[in-house]
């Protein structure tokens, strides 16, 4: 299953990458690609799993900038 | 300008008075207080961060670098740099902040396609009670619209979803969508399309589309999700920016430690030379102009009606050496027209065209249609063309009636010879139509031909040299048709190659082929239809070289209706549909979608896709050269921490502003 979702307070670029690096790494993840530009998650994974990926990859997403939010 | 850019300014216009008037009284006790001041206003939050990163075991970012940075400045003893290092790290990040928000809002603005509301028609029943209805208009969100039901929109307004006239007429403007600045003529009964804009007349419109299914939803959705799929520039960066910044740090590090420990020089110069590196550790420039160039680009496709599906797309077409066309509806305008009219002696050629559309006009034949269409625009007296009497069709030849009280016959070769009359020369490529009347028993007159064919679009063959023009030599035809009706137009247009007889399933192959660069030379022949002769599929285009032997192969871009070829727009690297407003069919199958039925696009799209790599290039080769240039310079200690403020901060402004010229390429 494939779902995208809003951003907010995604400043830096290169955060964006460092995110989407940690979040392909979760387990469940099949693909993630985040727009910087478009302020823009959209997180291809498993669908039973899809919810803790989801809180999984708010985590991995605050750890880069604190700041950031994954809008559901 | 947000809240927080505005709190930006004012801590760093303070910072920066502080800062200067530490500069000022450099030699008095105030100094030291100033640019703490300065220091601490400019860089709290950034210090923050930086803990906070420690916390998180992030320790390679900006924030903890800039940091790191500063305090190695503060201890060489050069409190200006520490402070300038906080400050324009500062100026650089709300400049990057605000380039990016804007250019995302006026791209965004481009594709403001979308209605803000729609007028939904209601029937109530009368208040009075009496059987009477009355209709009242409801303001709704389009997305609340359903199938059936019937809105109201005004001239000057949005048409909120796709639907069907069912009262009033007017012209619509679609340009936000296809480009074209002609307007869209539309009566009852005619589609409407959401996201163009009514122009003069009010329109009762039925809806046939909710709103997610309507063209705007699908426009909106493909242009925001162009840039997820990421062009290998992009990735390229991104993997860059992964192994850079580890690396410079890494290098500060030996720099701070082993030339102090080796004897040379004092430590705090080596340190200062460490801060340096740190200072230029950050990716940033790289990092966010190239998808920023790339979403420009795409951004000013859209405004020319061009929706690119991805970045990937975008650098494919940047680098397209062969463009393969389909003939019918993309090459040609994909309907039959008279291009030709040819009285035998002695007869005039309104005479020739009234007998023939007289003829043809119970025929369902799209030739037949041709004709008749031919004949209602030039003939004075279209008025007049009677119906013919005991018409009858001669399956595979022709039709033959009574017009005028005469017998007349109407059809192809095989007609004209079976009544004994010769079948003149004619160069002129296309179907003959040959009409004929009988003068008495066994004796017929010839009175002449027309010509009908499926002629070219007016500006295809000035795309094809305007495509040459821009270096790319490979034009290939592919088409189901004849061979001699392939090569004419080909030659008329100036193609360098000719795939022609091709069943559906042979264009996928004849692409493949294409794409991995075989020789020019006929490799298969296509199976034609039984009974016909089997010829060549492929042929070498006679009179034009193609380009053979050359094995460096650029990509491959497919340009067709993207309706009938979707296996073959997939199979391209670059699989482009033309024409497609009004059909999701061909939106959906395509990587870049043409909305107008406009060939000259695609040089178009072509240069914009050119322009917008080469501004990723510019941007990469140039933070890269000016970041190695001061590092080199650093490490001999040729170059100050000053010029390490400039190799980050400047160079990212810099290359956002040159960013910013893809959105404005036309």
């Amino acid at each position: 299953m494939k779902k995208t979702f809003k951003m907010e307070n995604l400043d830096c670029a290169n955060c964006a990458a460092k995110m989407e690096t940690a979040i392909k790494k979760i387990d469940g993840v099949n693909d993630c690609s985040i727009s910087f530009m478009t302020q823009k998650i959209s997180i291809d994974a498993e669908d039973d799993k899809f919810d803790e990926v989801l809180t999984a990859a708010q985590k991995a997403v605050t750890k880069v900038d604190r700041g950031t939010l994954i809008k559901k | 300008m947000t809240k927080k850019q505005k709190k930006d300014i004012i801590r760093i216009s303070a910072a920066g008075v502080l800062f200067a008037c530490g500069y000022v009284w450099s030699d008095t006790s105030l100094r030291l207080p100033l640019f703490i001041a300065a220091y601490i206003i400019a860089g709290y939050d950034t210090i923050y961060e930086a803990v906070m990163g420690i916390i998180h075991v992030q320790f390679l970012d900006e924030n903890f670098l800039m940091t790191i940075a500063s305090i190695g400045a503060i201890y060489c003893g050069e409190y200006p740099e520490a402070v300038a290092v906080m400050l324009f790290y500062k100026v650089g990040e709300f400049f990057e902040h605000y380039a990016v928000n804007s250019s995302r809002k006026s791209i965004a603005d481009l594709m403001d396609i979308k209605a803000e509301y729609a007028t939904k028609l209601v029937d109530v029943s009368d208040e009075s009670g009496s059987s009477s209805q009355v209709t009242v208009e409801m303001t709704v969100e389009p997305e609340e619209l359903v199938p059936g039901d019937l809105i109201l929109i005004k001239p000057g307004e949005k048409v909120p979803v796709d639907g069907i006239i069912r009262t009033g007429s007017s012209s619509l403007d679609t340009a936000a969508l296809t480009g074209e600045s002609m307007p869209q003529d539309v009566i009852v009964g005619d589609e409407v399309t959401s996201g163009t804009i009514n122009l003069t007349g009010a329109l009762h419109v039925e809806v046939t589309k909710p709103f997610e299914d309507s063209t705007v939803a699908k426009v909106l959705d493909l242009v925001e999700n162009a840039s997820s799929r990421k062009a290998p520039v992009e990735a390229f960066i991104t993997k860059f920016a992964r192994y850079y910044t580890p690396i410079v740090v890494c290098l500060a590090l030996l720099l701070a430690v082993i030339p102090p420990l080796a004897g040379f020089g004092h430590f705090t110069d080596w340190l200062y030379r460490a801060m340096i590196f740190l200072v230029i550790s950050c990716p940033c420039a790289l990092v966010i102009s190239v998808p920023l160039s790339l979403f420009a680009g795409i951004g000013s496709a859209s405004r020319e009606g061009i929706l690119v599906k991805g970045s990937n797309y975008l650098e494919a077409l940047a680098s397209v050496e062969t463009f393969a066309f389909d003939k019918t509806g993309t090459l040609t305008h994909g309907r039959f027209t008279v291009s030709k009219v040819v009285p035998a002696a002695g007869i005039e050629a309104s005479k020739l065209i009234e007998i023939a559309t007289a003829a043809e006009s119970l025929s369902n034949h799209p030739i037949a249609k041709s004709i008749v269409a031919y004949g209602k625009d030039h003939l004075a007296s279209a008025g007049s063309v009677g119906t013919p009497e005991n018409y009858e069709e001669i399956s595979g030849k022709g039709i033959s009636c009574i017009y005028k009280g005469n017998n007349v016959y109407c059809g192809n070769d095989k007609l004209i010879r079976d009544l004994d009359l010769s079948v003149p020369e004619e160069s002129e490529i296309g179907s003959l139509v040959h009409v004929a009347i009988k003068l008495s028993n066994d004796e017929y007159r010839y009175l002449g031909h027309i010509v009908v064919a499926d002629t070219p679009r007016e500006n295809s063959a000035e795309t094809i040299s305007a495509l040459k023009a821009l270096g790319i030599e490979n034009t290939i035809m592919l088409t189901g048709d004849k061979r001699e009706v392939a090569e004419a137009v080909s030659n008329s247009l100036g193609l360098s190659k000719v795939y022609s007889e091709l069943l559906p399933g042979d264009k996928v192959e004849a692409i493949e082929a294409a794409m991995t660069g075989r020789s020019a030379t006929p490799s298969y022949t296509s199976t034609a239809n039984a009974g016909a002769s089997a010829t060549s599929g492929i042929t070498a285009n006679a009179g034009v070289s193609t380009a053979s032997g050359k094995k460096s192969r650029g990509h491959l871009a497919f340009v067709g209706d993207g309706i009938n070829d979707a296996p073959v727009l997939a199979r391209a690297d670059v699989g482009i549909a033309m024409g497609a407003f009004g059909s999701d069919a061909a939106i959906e199958a395509a990587d870049v979608v043409i909305m107008a039925d406009d060939i000259s696009k695609l040089v178009t799209v072509t240069k914009i896709a050119r322009k917008t790599l080469r501004i990723c290039k510019e941007n990469v080769v140039f933070a890269l050269a000016v970041k190695f240039a001061i590092m080199a310079l650093g490490a001999v200690g040729l170059a100050s921490m000053w010029a390490a403020v400039f190799a980050d901060v400047g160079v990212a402004v810099i290359a956002i502003l040159n960013a910013l010229r893809a959105m404005r390429i036309r």
